[in-house]
């Protein structure tokens, strides 16, 4: 009968039967209209005009591009993370030194910066009038409007992720495992991929999970460096911005339901990785 | 290891664990490469502009405006969400009920879904023909196009911070505590207000904080929403990419500046507060 009970923990001290109800009552009603109906809306606009309609709009060039666009920044920028939160976390949390806990604010730095304000220093930095600006052009590099820029401002917004779930859990675990395999005539390298490695594969597997979900998502750096040149530097939320403005709503919401269904994966293996490995995320579970 | 008075304190403790050089080396090459020398390229930019340049480009109006609907909106959601996030953590700490795990689940939506996505989502369901949006036109209220829109759409990606940050300090608290004030008599009224309530405020503060930061930068879930009309609806983020495409890069860098400046000054704000909350909960999370 007890469809809505507190733990028997805290059986003493609960609020009354009619009071829980009310507040389970706001909360789910809040929860629906704030977050479930956004999700639920895009879906429904999606399939408005019939699953053909929907294949159709996911399959012309640009869209094809720009699917192909973002899984090719995903992998790079992921990657790329994941060497430098191995290489942060091992270096900050196997070792004791001073200063420790301001470097790992600047490595948490990106999280407090606007997307915007995140693309907007790699334009000052290698933009036509930025500080590289010339000397690129002399090379006839170019990085700003073009893959290049894209790659670097995913990077950056998604700097934190594999560092930050790594490095608290590497400081629970300590150093004995590893002092113990270096004790028994194992090299360094066969030590951290080993012991290290398999010790933190669920946490890095976390960390990595985060990591692509916002490189595939992210809009408002990628916006600034990308220059929205379709087929070639549109990647798929700006398609998305595209598509819309054009009032092409349909295909909008087809390329956004594709991404809408990344985030609705991302949770579900988000969430079975808390509950099978909760002892091994709980140190790290910020956000 | 044992340290004798005349030995230096070194600046690292020695270790067996060898690859601390060549992580260490490599980690803070890629930190200055990809984090610091560019965020630091904004405030050279900013600096050679000179004081009067910079603050007469911030006195324009339209910038002004800008400035205040995000810092505005931004403190409106998360002022709400520091009302009802209590609620949801409440609900999903001390209560069971069926698909509590759904639903905590769907509490990270906003950190999940893109920007981009949520945006497109929002104004769908507010747009006047919307789900939402219908039923508000016929009482009058108009979201879309219009400040209150750039206020829920800051208010949808705030919430997550405030539950997340209050769920696990709820969780570590000693029933004994509400016990004990029970038996001497408090109502439960009483217990929440004067108990609970003083030993989370620098948690709830501490997540009105985080949400606060996310919001006064957010770009992708508001442009769509908010229709962007100058000097109404318009959001500072909007406007550096407006000055952009002008090729203003003083205006662009001078935004850019003071919202730098504030996001630091909040890192430096949720820092303090995380102190404060771990000494009135003991929670060293």
């Amino acid at each position: 009968m007890q469809f809505i009970s507190t733990s028997p923990r805290l059986a003493n001290v609960s609020e009354p039967l009619t009071v829980r109800f009310l507040l389970l009552g706001l909360t789910l009603v809040y929860l629906l209209a704030m977050l479930v109906l956004p999700l639920g809306v895009i879906f429904v606009e999606a399939f408005r005009k019939g699953y053909e309609t929907y294949a159709a709009s996911l399959l012309t060039d640009d869209s094809i591009a720009a699917i192909q666009l973002t899984l090719l920044v995903t992998a790079i920028a992921v990657p790329a993370n994941i060497i430098f939160g191995l290489a942060a976390s091992w270096s900050i949390a196997k070792y004791q030194f001073k200063g420790k806990s301001f470097l790992i604010t600047l490595i948490d730095l990106p999280f407090s910066v606007s997307p915007v304000v995140a693309g907007l220093i790699y334009v000052l930095m290698f933009g036509a009038q930025g500080y590289l600006g010339p000397y690129l052009q002399a090379h006839h590099i170019q990085i700003i409007f073009a893959v290049p820029g894209v790659v670097l401002a995913t990077i950056f917004l998604t700097f934190p992720f594999v560092a930050r779930q790594l490095i608290p859990l590497m400081q629970a675990q300590g150093n004995d495992d590893e002092e113990a395999a270096l004790s028994l005539g194992a090299g360094g390298l066969r030590t951290f991929f080993s012991v290290t490695l398999p010790n933190v594969r669920w946490a890095l597997l976390y960390g990595v999970l985060l990591c692509n979900a916002r490189a595939m998502g992210e809009f408002g750096a990628v916006s600034i460096v990308s220059g929205h040149i379709r087929g070639k530097t549109n990647t798929m939320p700006l398609h998305v911005e595209i598509l819309y403005n054009e009032y092409n709503f349909v295909a909008a919401f087809a390329v956004a339901s594709l991404l809408a269904f990344l985030a609705l994966v991302t949770l579900c293996l988000k969430t079975a990785l808390e509950w099978r490995y909760s002892g091994e995320l709980a140190v790290s579970r910020g956000h | 290891m044992s340290l004798t008075e005349h030995q230096r304190r070194p600046w690292r403790t020695p270790s067996v664990l060898p690859g601390f050089g060549v992580t260490f080396g490599f980690s803070m090459f890629w930190l200055g490469l990809i984090v610091l020398i560019p965020l630091a390229g904004i405030f050279t930019w900013a600096a050679s502009l000179g004081f009067s340049d910079f603050f007469s480009i911030l006195a324009d109006p339209r910038i002004l405006e800008a400035l205040k609907l995000s810092f505005g909106g931004a403190l409106i959601g998360a002022f709400v969400n520091t009302l009802v996030g209590p609620v949801v953590a409440w609900v999903l700490v001390r209560y069971e009920f069926y698909g509590r795990g759904i639903v905590d689940a769907v509490i990270d939506l906003p950190f999940a879904l893109p920007t981009a996505v949520a945006g497109l989502a929002l104004a769908a369901l507010y747009a006047p023909n919307g789900w939402l949006g219908a039923p508000l036109a016929d009482a009058g209220i108009k979201v879309i196009f219009t400040p209150l829109g750039v206020i829920i759409a800051l208010t949808f990606i705030g919430l997550p911070f405030v539950v997340r940050t209050l769920q696990p300090v709820l969780a570590d608290l000693e029933p004994e505590i509400e016990e004990a004030a029970a038996t001497l008599g408090a109502t439960r009224w009483q217990t929440i207000r004067k108990i609970l309530l003083p030993a989370l405020l620098p948690t709830l503060l501490t997540g009105f904080a985080l949400a606060f930061a996310r919001a006064v930068g957010e770009y992708g879930s508001v442009i769509f929403i908010a229709g962007n009309l100058p000097y109404k609806s318009e959001i500072a983020p909007l406007l550096i990419i407006i000055k952009l495409e002008e090729f203003n890069y003083p205006a662009a860098t001078a935004i850019a500046a003071i919202m730098l400046v504030m996001s630091f000054l909040i890192l430096l704000i949720v820092n303090l507060l995380q102190g404060w909350a771990r000494r009135s909960t003991g929670y060293a999370g």
